[in-house]
């Protein structure tokens, strides 16, 4: 075997104490594609980060080219040929194609005359070796998102990659265009270019990869020829991982049905067709893969993306959601993932955010008692264990963990009959972490209806009832907690329908 | 009490400004002189409070400098039409109302940006009224107009008293009320508050017709101070509005902020420019060293949620 072109040795890196790459290696050759694959924070985005040199490794070495990388920056990383195209495409929407080709391969100081023509035929070249037809002079706004990517593969040629990262470039391609992707790909291929190809769709990978890496956890598990790793494979090594975590969860007796989704949709948020139900004691898991419309299928529940068609039944009646506040009153709480954004209002004291979704229970005639206002936020302080001087402080001096409680607090205080929860517990430390596994058995156990979404399987499987497992803005399956595994889920998420798998 | 830091130091500034005229110009806080300062600028108090209101929600109206004047020859022409002065309040008030509401129309549910949505109705307003005007002032107005038919010595008293309870309303339903409430979460995270079953939107155009209700209310306070009403009234209020409003502590960012605080705002940036002739000064330097108060304001207000955010940054790390 000829020497590879990108080595990366024991690669480990740190954020704020949790591990995401644990003494990762990995190599390219030159002229091959080598898969990455693996589950939502197994790290691959930290380990291409590495590789481009957007962050730095805490230790590990990194070879490229031959030139061992002490310290990567993305100038140093570009300079020996490393390039990356993202899922999102990074153009400057009110330049033109030229113009974005251009900054992205020219150098030299502001007095540089431009050569519009030189530009322009240079861009028209690197877009044909591409494999597209695109009219140099198009706004990139006005591109359609394969042509974006295909603008970027350009930038890349042209600033003669031959370690070329391509994170997840089908997932906003239809399969003519993946076609013609695969084929700018095998033609980089034939001209001694290294591809790290990260994919979701398992069956891309085994079409075009040579050699597949799995990461878990922040550990490269296995790398296998492409040849002796079918799609079952795949997904052992990515899952491979036991439920070493303990959970609180305890057996609730279910009670009434206390929602029900019938054929929901949304075509703003791309939720579609999506039916299930959720009973009052049920903790039921929402899984599936970033970008598989759970967020989406919350929001559409709360109001703040309204369905447009199908029914959504309320203890057993007919309601029609078009705003939060509809939500709210029909006792549905909606704890979302950004708490930053969308959750805690950091300028305001931990009173004001607990009581910020049901001032009416504070409140006579539109008049806040604030007495009134602080037992409640003492309440929530003292049962969630909310680490904070008082009610009063600000909700912006709490750490993660706290706020997250805060939020949490807003919407226990709403005494809600459902209550959504999306990734409650990420970037929250672990004691929080299974106080709020508690709580949620807790408030199951008072005849709440809890729907929870999580990327953490263990967290999925070790908490929930039932587990609907989603996949292009729809239900794929919905397992019972009996039946499901960590290979049955992931396989779903995948796009993996073997019959015997399906509820 | 660090919430209230700016507004302390505002009420600093001018405790020290007092103490120089004290001693240097006795003369400034004569009877007359002070009520003369109080009558120019509490028509710049009234706007200056639904202003604070706009800027909490992290909007901005530019447009009540020209809904001002409107509405000051608007109650000229209801007073002269001899409607008794109720009405004519009433009446400016629902035209700043409805110039209001469509500034917060424009900004809420089509979504333009406030400041080119008041930008906008701020020039077409003026033109428009020039137009209408065609520049005359509106003259020859009843008895019962000027000093709403008060004594030249009562009036101020009144016009103080209807300061103060605009001023405490506003300052208490801000506090107590849910409405105050939402102003300040949707001005923090609109997000957030529109997860938390706020309606956002609506909530905004109502700051923006509220606000605009107050200017008509503010403009008959200042149309009765003279015998004629100008057609060119408010030429320069908004500055001077939110001037008072920033000089207060109110985040221009959205937010945080207090009525307490643009009141002492519109206090300091009033008496800092008569103050400049008492003490000798030319009055040229007026408009100067009313910049250098609102860039001193602005830094310091800069310095500090600089301060708190770092500090918010340091507690989210420990996680």
């Amino acid at each position: 075997m000829p020497t590879p072109i990108l080595i990366a040795q024991s690669i480990t890196k740190s954020f704020e104490g949790v591990r995401a790459l644990k003494g990762v290696s990995f190599d390219l050759q030159g002229g091959e594609v080598h898969a990455l694959i693996g589950e939502n924070g197994a790290g691959k985005s930290t380990l291409i980060k590495v590789m481009t040199g957007a962050i730095t490794a805490d230790s590990g070495a990194l070879v490229i080219k031959g030139h061992a990388v002490a310290h990567n920056n993305p100038s140093l990383a570009r300079s020996l040929g490393v390039a990356a195209i993202y899922q999102q495409p990074s153009l400057f929407p009110h330049l033109t194609v030229t113009e974005n080709i251009a900054l992205a391969l020219e150098q030299g100081d502001g007095r540089r005359r431009v050569d519009w023509k030189a530009r322009g035929e240079s861009a028209r070249e690197l877009l044909a070796r591409a494999g597209a037809l695109i009219d140099p002079g198009r706004l990139a706004s006005t591109l359609s998102m394969p042509e974006q990517q295909i603008v970027e593969i350009a930038k890349a040629i042209g600033a003669n990659a031959k370690i070329l990262i391509m994170d997840e470039p089908t997932a906003s391609l239809t399969d003519r265009e993946v076609e013609s992707l695969f084929k700018v790909i095998a033609e980089l291929k034939s001209q001694g270019v290294g591809i790290i190809y990260i994919s979701h769709r398992l069956e891309e990978i085994a079409r075009i990869a040579d050699r597949i890496t799995v990461l878990r956890d922040g550990e490269a598990i296995a790398t296998r020829d492409a040849r002796q790793c079918d799609r079952a494979q795949m997904i052992q090594l990515m899952v491979g991982r036991a439920v070493n975590s303990v959970f609180p969860k305890r057996d609730v007796r279910r009670g009434e049905v206390a929602l029900v989704l019938h054929g929901v949709s949304s075509r703003a948020a791309g939720v579609s067709n999506v039916s299930l139900e959720v009973r009052q004691g049920e903790i039921l898991g929402i899984a599936g893969l970033v970008g598989s419309g759970r967020t989406q299928l919350a929001e559409t529940i709360f109001g703040l993306t309204p369905a447009d068609s199908g029914e959504i039944l309320l203890g057993g009646k007919a309601v029609r959601v078009s705003a939060p506040a509809d939500a709210i009153r029909n006792g549905i709480a909606y704890v979302p993932e950004d708490r930053r954004k969308h959750g805690v209002v950091l300028e305001m004291p931990i009173s004001a955010n607990t009581s910020l979704a049901n001032l009416k229970a504070v409140a006579r005639a539109g008049l806040i008692d604030s007495s009134e206002e602080d037992e409640l936020a003492d309440r929530f302080i003292h049962q969630l264990r909310i680490k904070a001087s008082s009610a009063h402080a600000t909700a912006g001096t709490l750490s993660g963990g706290n706020q997250q409680k805060v939020a949490l607090s807003r919407w226990l205080a709403t005494n809600p009959k459902i209550l959504i929860l999306d990734e409650p517990t990420q970037g929250v430390d672990v004691g929080s972490k299974s106080e709020i596994h508690s709580l949620m058995v807790e408030l199951a156990e008072r005849g709440m209806a809890v729907i929870m979404i999580s990327s953490e399987l263990p967290e999925i499987l070790g908490m929930s009832d039932r587990i609907a497992v989603m996949r292009n803005g729809t239900v794929a399956a919905i397992l019972s907690r009996e039946e499901s595994t960590q290979s049955k889920i992931l396989s779903l998420a995948f796009g993996h329908t073997r019959s015997e798998e399906v509820a | 009490m660090k919430r209230y830091s700016q507004e302390i130091s505002v009420a600093i500034a001018i405790a020290v400004l007092a103490a120089v005229l004290a001693f240097a110009a006795p003369s400034y806080f004569s009877h007359e002189n002070l009520a003369d300062l109080f009558l120019s600028n509490m028509p710049v108090l009234v706007v200056a409070i639904g202003m604070t209101l706009v800027v909490l929600t992290a909007e901005i109206d530019v447009s009540v400098g020209s809904i001002f004047a409107i509405c000051g020859v608007a109650a000229g022409v209801i007073a002269k039409a001899g409607a008794p002065m109720l009405v004519v309040c009433l009446g400016a008030c629902a035209i700043g109302a409805a110039l209001g509401a469509l500034n917060g129309a424009l900004v809420a549910y089509v979504r333009i940006p406030s400041i080119v949505v008041t930008l906008a109705t701020m020039t077409a307003l003026r033109d428009g009224l020039r137009w209408a005007t065609q520049g005359a002032w509106i003259a020859d107005l009843p008895p019962s107009f000027q000093w709403f038919g008060l004594a030249q010595s009562t009036y101020p008293i009144a016009a103080l008293a209807t300061a103060v309870a605009l001023v405490g309303a506003t300052a208490w339903g801000l506090r107590h009320l849910a409405a105050g409430r939402a102003i300040y979460a949707t001005g923090s995270n609109a997000e957030a508050a529109r997860v938390a079953g706020i309606h956002t939107h609506r909530l905004v155009f109502l700051v923006f017709l509220f606000t605009g209700a107050l200017t008509g209310f503010a403009a008959v306070f200042n149309s009765v101070r003279f015998n004629q009403i100008p057609s060119n009234a408010g030429l320069g209020l908004e500055l001077k509005v939110i001037a008072a409003v920033v000089v207060g502590g109110t985040a221009i960012t959205g937010g945080r902020g207090s009525i307490a605080g643009t009141v002492l705002g519109v206090i300091l940036l009033g008496a800092i420019g008569p103050a400049l002739t008492f003490l000798g000064t030319s009055a040229y330097w007026e408009q100067a060293l009313q910049g250098v108060v609102i860039i001193a304001a602005i830094v310091i207000e800069a310095l500090r949620s600089r301060a708190e955010r770092r500090a918010a940054g340091l507690a989210a790390h420990r996680v």
